[in-house]
């Protein structure tokens, strides 16, 4: 038996997102933002996104292409305040934004993932946050019912992958990557480097390759990938 | 920055005990870390995951992928881990945060802390501040006493969108250190060379005092 190649071009890849799709992209800052896969997303132009990602980046930078190409209609986020041009579009009503806590985001998403429907938790309780979302008791104590999250799909960057899409992150460019690469009906995943199968050992997984449908190998970073010159 | 600031920041500093986990928010409290000794028994935890903070890097020795939840190039010590954002705030959540030191636009007698929205003129979102100062072991607030206009921050309830409730368990300023008790604002120290009357007037609700001396910073 021989574990299949999920190997792809990226034009095939980001031309099987339709417009209005659900779209989780990773990322934190810059690291673990698929910067490469969101170019082509701008190149090919898909409209009426609802984008799901940590941050908006910053202007010029990751999902702030979409948003100046005005591909996305609602951004579901915990922070957007390195990027001015999506706090204007907020502020002018051109972009519908929903806040959540961000570990309540990566839960709503790992629950998702995991087939639940989802999360209960006391995060936001007497809060701005609570507005418009079902109240419950547990154990005598209130609590906030937070619906869990999936997407059409999920872009996400990965350090290495093998050609069945297994996939490791380093240092702090994990963070959202490895949540949704669970909850989305389509998952690709850029890689720096794309290995034969055996090459990335079994117990160096983070992502194990069942969840991700299309590989796709990164011939060169761009700038954005480079260390921010503040 | 200010001679009254660094005073505040070393002063935090003495907050942070020997073997504790902690988060610094973005701000003032990071400065924090430069008053530690380097051989000082800390774990420094940031959201985007990882626990086991080094020393911040200039660009040209950043490692690309090796950042704090603020965007500053950091560095990892020996016995340092990195894991996803779930992983990050179960951390959190779950109690293993000893302390976090937050900023604060306001800051409550009961402990309310308004941090995160000015309605109509900042709302970029939590990130995750809720989470820190809702479930963080204990709360500490570095500020200044007042805003650029010279409003107090400490109040008798706060006025903007609360991030958590009765979360504070202490501020320190640029004037004082402040306990928030079950009676309101307890004044436990002043900064060298403020009254009890500038901080006073400086506070917007009552001030109880404590028995005994009052020490300086």
């Amino acid at each position: 038996m021989r574990l299949p190649d999920k190997t792809c071009s990226i034009e095939d890849a980001i031309a099987r997102i339709p417009d209005g799709a659900t779209v989780m992209v990773g990322g934190f800052g810059v690291p673990g933002t698929p910067f490469t896969l969101i170019r082509e997303l701008v190149r090919q132009g898909q409209r009426n996104l609802t984008i799901i990602k940590n941050d908006a980046n910053e202007t010029g930078m990751g999902i702030d292409h979409l948003l100046a190409n005005g591909q996305v209609a609602r951004l579901i986020t915990t922070h957007i305040g390195l990027n001015a041009r999506a706090i204007e579009m907020l502020n002018t009503g051109h972009l519908a934004v929903e806040f959540n806590a961000q570990g309540i985001l990566a839960e709503r998403i790992r629950a998702g993932g995991a087939g639940l429907k989802a999360i209960v938790t006391d995060i936001g309780l007497d809060t701005e946050l609570a507005h418009g979302k079902a109240r419950i008791e547990i154990g005598g104590q209130p609590a906030l019912v937070e619906p869990a999250l999936r997407a059409d799909v999920a872009l996400l960057h990965a350090h290495r992958a093998d050609v069945f899409g297994n996939l490791d992150y380093v240092a702090t460019a994990r963070n959202f990557n490895p949540l949704m690469a669970m909850a989305a009906d389509m998952v690709i995943a850029e890689a720096e480097a794309v290995m034969p199968l055996g090459d990335l050992a079994a117990d160096e997984v983070h992502t194990p390759g069942p969840f991700v449908d299309h590989v796709v190998g990164l011939a060169q970073l761009s700038e954005e990938y480079a260390v921010v010159q503040r | 920055m200010s001679s009254a600031r660094q005073r505040l920041v070393a002063r935090a500093a003495r907050e942070i005990a020997p073997g504790m986990v902690v988060n610094l928010g973005i701000g003032l409290p990071t400065k924090v870390v430069d008053h530690l000794a380097a051989d000082f028994p800390v774990c420094l935890h940031t959201e985007n995951g990882l626990s086991g903070i080094g020393p911040t890097l200039p660009p040209e020795a950043a490692d690309r992928n090796l950042i704090d939840a603020g965007g500053a190039y950091v560095s990892t010590v020996p016995g340092s881990a990195f894991f996803d954002s779930a992983v990050s705030f179960a951390l959190v959540r779950s109690g293993r945060l000893d302390l976090t030191m937050l900023g604060a636009f306001e800051v409550a007698q009961n402990g309310d802390l308004a941090n995160w929205k000015i309605p109509g003129k900042f709302s970029p979102g939590a990130g995750g501040g809720i989470e820190l100062a809702q479930k963080a072991r204990r709360v500490v607030v570095l500020s200044t006493h007042t805003d650029r206009t010279g409003n107090p921050k400490l109040k008798a309830a706060c006025a903007l969108p609360v991030t958590a409730r009765g979360c504070v368990a202490r501020v320190v300023t640029d004037m004082a250190v402040i306990d928030i008790t079950p009676g309101g604002f307890l004044l436990r120290e002043l900064s060298e060379g403020v009254s009890l009357a500038e901080v006073r007037e400086a506070t917007g609700a009552q001030l109880a005092l404590p028995e005994g001396d009052i020490p300086t910073f």
